[in-house]
């Protein structure tokens, strides 16, 4: 057992690291209400620019409206955005995008590119030498549209000029302030079957069969306009979702850490009392043995 | 009989409700959208979407964006911002005029990108304006002629 001078030391360290977890825990929980604040903010926009996305892809004809709905016959490469945290301290957060990552993209049949948003992805790709196009950290906390949209562009122009067929986009949907789960969602070309980033939409149109648009101006230059612009979109809103689920797992791990730091703080101070005691038990017995060898001479 | 009409900027949505007529600025003119009105999609120019219910009409700025109509719902998206007329705030509009004619005016800044940022600002504040100044009756002598 160890003395009791390196127990008091060992109480006191343990006591200051739940100072400096309960302080992390309280600045995440601000934190994660303004991300949640900033995620339910932009979700009527963007539910309703998936709705005409939606209705886009409905059209007679889809892949030749415009080359980003149109699938290629022949997937050569894929792009893959990884949306990652730039620190670490937030529980299994960011292992759990990575792991997800790694199970996803590494027997993938094709070569892989990685675009990494967040310093904890980008060095984690470095390590495992991938090959990353491009690395975007230190976001603004709750960052606007155009902070971000350049992830989105980039993402968009190597699948214009054909360096990619395929564009993945890995973040980690925000459920609930104790659940979030690392998702992958097909970005390009569109693929709006397999349920969207957000909730389907309440309207539904009347007339039961979509009747064909018209577009003003021509059709190809409204799409250009449009299609690009609301994909480089659902990558905020991935941004956004990752922020909130970042921030709700720091809070849930620093108060899981100062709770286990309360409990050991207990175990150590009673283990502590104990040898302090003992300690003094056999002070007061080696003086009376003291005593009764005096008192027998 | 009425259209669902909703209004939705990037970080809220602007207006929704069940309305008689729409009005929207087109980029290939103006476009009155009555109920049951052929699905169109076109983007929008910088200008005043109206809106009208029960006689009452309601007026708002959209600083280009995206329109969608379905027989029965307008949706526009307003990429950049959009407000109701009565709720635009003068003094700000004029000091970000001022602050971006200012920023021009002393030449063009080195990349392209921040040229247009001004440039937007300052095609916004002046939309702002032109909307109150022609819309709001009260507000008129508060501002100057351009």
């Amino acid at each position: 057992m160890a003395s009791a001078r390196e127990m008091r030391l060992r109480i006191k360290s343990v006591k200051n690291i739940s100072q400096v977890t309960r302080a992390l825990e309280t600045v995440s929980a601000s934190k994660v209400r303004k991300a949640i604040n900033a995620v339910m903010a932009t979700r009527s926009y963007a539910t309703k620019a998936w709705q005409v996305l939606k209705h886009v892809a409905e059209q007679p004809g889809r892949d030749s409206l415009h080359p980003l709905l149109t699938k290629r016959p022949a997937v050569k490469n894929t792009l893959a955005v990884i949306v990652t945290g730039d620190r670490g301290l937030a529980g299994a957060y960011n292992s759990n995008v990575i792991r997800f990552t790694a199970q996803t993209f590494d027997r993938y049949p094709r070569p892989v590119k990685y675009i990494a948003v967040g310093r904890k992805g980008r060095d984690l790709l470095y390590r495992r030498r991938k090959d990353v196009l491009a690395e975007f950290s230190s976001l603004p906390a709750a960052p606007s549209f155009n902070d971000v949209a350049a992830i989105g562009r980039l993402a968009v122009q190597e699948y214009e000029k054909g360096a990619v067929d395929e564009v993945f986009l890995i973040y980690t949907d925000f459920i609930n302030m104790g659940r979030q789960a690392a998702t992958v969602k097909k970005l390009l070309p569109l693929e709006l079957e397999s349920g969207g980033l957000v909730e389907d939409f309440e309207h539904k149109p009347s007339s039961g069969i979509a009747a064909a648009y018209e577009y003003e101006p021509d059709g190809r230059e409204l799409l250009d306009a449009i299609i690009p612009r609301f994909t480089a979109l659902q990558v905020y809103q991935a941004i956004l979702e990752s922020q909130a689920s970042e921030h709700a797992a720091r809070m849930i791990a620093m108060r899981n850490a100062t709770d286990n730091a309360k409990e050991l703080v207990g175990a150590l101070q009673l283990a502590y009392n104990k040898v302090r005691q003992q300690g003094i038990t056999n002070d007061i017995l080696d003086i009376v043995g003291g005593a009764e060898a005096l008192a027998a001479n | 009989m009425t259209i669902r009409c909703e209004i939705v900027s990037q970080d809220r949505t602007v207006f929704s409700g069940d309305v008689d007529i729409v009005v929207i600025p087109g980029s290939a003119g103006e476009m009155g959208i009555l109920p049951k009105h052929a699905p169109v999609l076109t983007t929008l120019k910088y200008g005043v979407v109206k809106v009208r219910a029960r006689g009452r009409e309601e007026l708002y700025t959209v600083a280009g964006g995206v329109a969608e109509i379905q027989p029965d719902v307008v949706t526009i998206l307003a990429d950049r911002g959009s407000e109701n007329i009565a709720e635009i705030d003068i003094d700000r509009a004029l000091a970000a005029k001022k602050r971006a004619e200012e920023y021009l005016a002393k030449g063009l800044p080195a990349d392209l990108d921040r040229y247009e940022i001004m440039e937007a600002a300052l095609r916004r504040a002046n939309l702002r304006l032109d909307a109150v100044r022609r819309y709001r009756k009260s507000a008129a002598p508060r501002l100057p002629e351009i």
